[in-house]
């Protein structure tokens, strides 16, 4: 099996504009504990994408995979590149060594989940991107191959990420904050929320 | 002339890295490389991978390059500059825990005495330890 390059064109196409139109929310977040600038750096992260999807799209999936993870490097501005950065790129060197989609999307997945993890020397459970992606990561192993597993990769996703709010944050800017990081959901987590349901979305209108 | 260790400084803020640097070369002098970047790819607050790669190559020295960074994505961002240099240069570089004003002035007043990488990292990383 493998990913039509439409499929993998239109899904990334979807996944940048949603984050893009989220850009307010995410900023107004990261305002509330961050520096208020993950929404305009995501932004222009993914307008960058976009402008380079066409040569993206032309690419094999791996390579595909590693140039969406150099352009959010070299364009977010923020930690939130090299960490988005790292996603893509580790998710690209999973399928230069044998893994393929989407057979394979939970191992693919579990790299590019482990490299963000390695890149932010972070763990679940400290109120970043990671608490929306290790659970989703869970349900696509658990889930794989069931016929529901989309619908219950998007309320992992949704869930994953008000449980971030009571968290308090040991990493990253919002850990300056203690305590009073409390109460506000993370931004990092909802942009992956926004990415995954975006995805999904992409799927299940081809479904 | 000796070459010494080369000094990276990246801000959120070029006017913070600016700033940082005129103070290393005042009190340290001209005998350390010293660059600077900062602001993200747009020119606002923020850093670049981009840039950090250039001012590495633009502070290059055999003896390897210290690199200060002020808040969590400059140190992360610079993290990532490091991996993408050329592979030869990639094992001397290091990202110090330091602060940043302070770290730079002691990383190159050691470096200007001819102190190897590790030493250099050292001297810095002593203003954060308790």
């Amino acid at each position: 099996m493998s990913v039509p390059s439409e499929t993998f064109k239109s899904l990334v196409k979807a996944a940048a504009e949603q984050v893009i139109a989220s850009a307010p929310e995410l900023t107004s977040l990261d305002q509330a504990i961050g520096d208020g600038d993950h929404g305009t750096n995501m932004k222009r992260g993914c307008e960058a994408v976009l402008g380079k999807l066409d040569a993206i799209s032309a690419q094999p999936l791996d390579e595909a995979f590693k140039m969406i993870g150099k352009t959010l490097v070299m364009t977010v501005g923020g930690a939130s590149g090299p960490l988005y950065g790292s996603f893509f790129l580790a998710a690209g060197e999973a399928l230069s060594h044998d893994k393929h989609l989407p057979e394979d999307l939970a191992d693919v997945f579990g790299s590019a989940v482990n490299a963000v993890s390695a890149r932010g020397r972070s763990h679940v459970g400290e109120k970043t991107m990671l608490d929306v992606l290790v659970p989703v990561l869970e349900t696509l192993k658990t889930a794989a191959g069931q016929p529901d597993l989309i619908a219950r990769v998007r309320a992992t996703a949704t869930d994953a990420v008000e449980r971030t709010a009571p968290m308090q944050a040991t990493k990253g800017r919002a850990s300056f904050l203690g305590a009073r990081s409390v109460g506000h959901v993370d931004p990092g987590a909802r942009s992956s929320c926004v990415l995954v349901q975006a995805v999904c979305a992409g799927l299940e209108a081809r479904a | 002339m000796t070459e010494t260790v080369g000094i990276v400084i990246v801000s959120h803020s070029s006017d913070i890295a600016k700033g940082t640097a005129d103070m290393v070369r005042q009190m340290v002098g001209s005998e350390v490389k010293v660059a600077f970047c900062g602001g993200n790819p747009d020119g606002g607050l923020g850093t670049s991978v981009q840039l950090i790669i250039d001012a590495i190559n633009a502070a290059w020295s055999p003896k390897g390059v210290a690199v200060l960074v002020d808040l969590g994505g400059a140190e992360t961002n610079s993290e990532m500059a490091v991996e993408m240099l050329e592979p030869a240069r990639r094992d001397l570089v290091v990202v110090c825990n330091a602060p940043i004003v302070e770290g730079a002035v002691m990383a190159a007043t050691e470096a200007a005495g001819g102190s190897t990488l590790a030493q250099v990292k050292a001297v810095a990383e002593e203003l954060s330890a308790d």
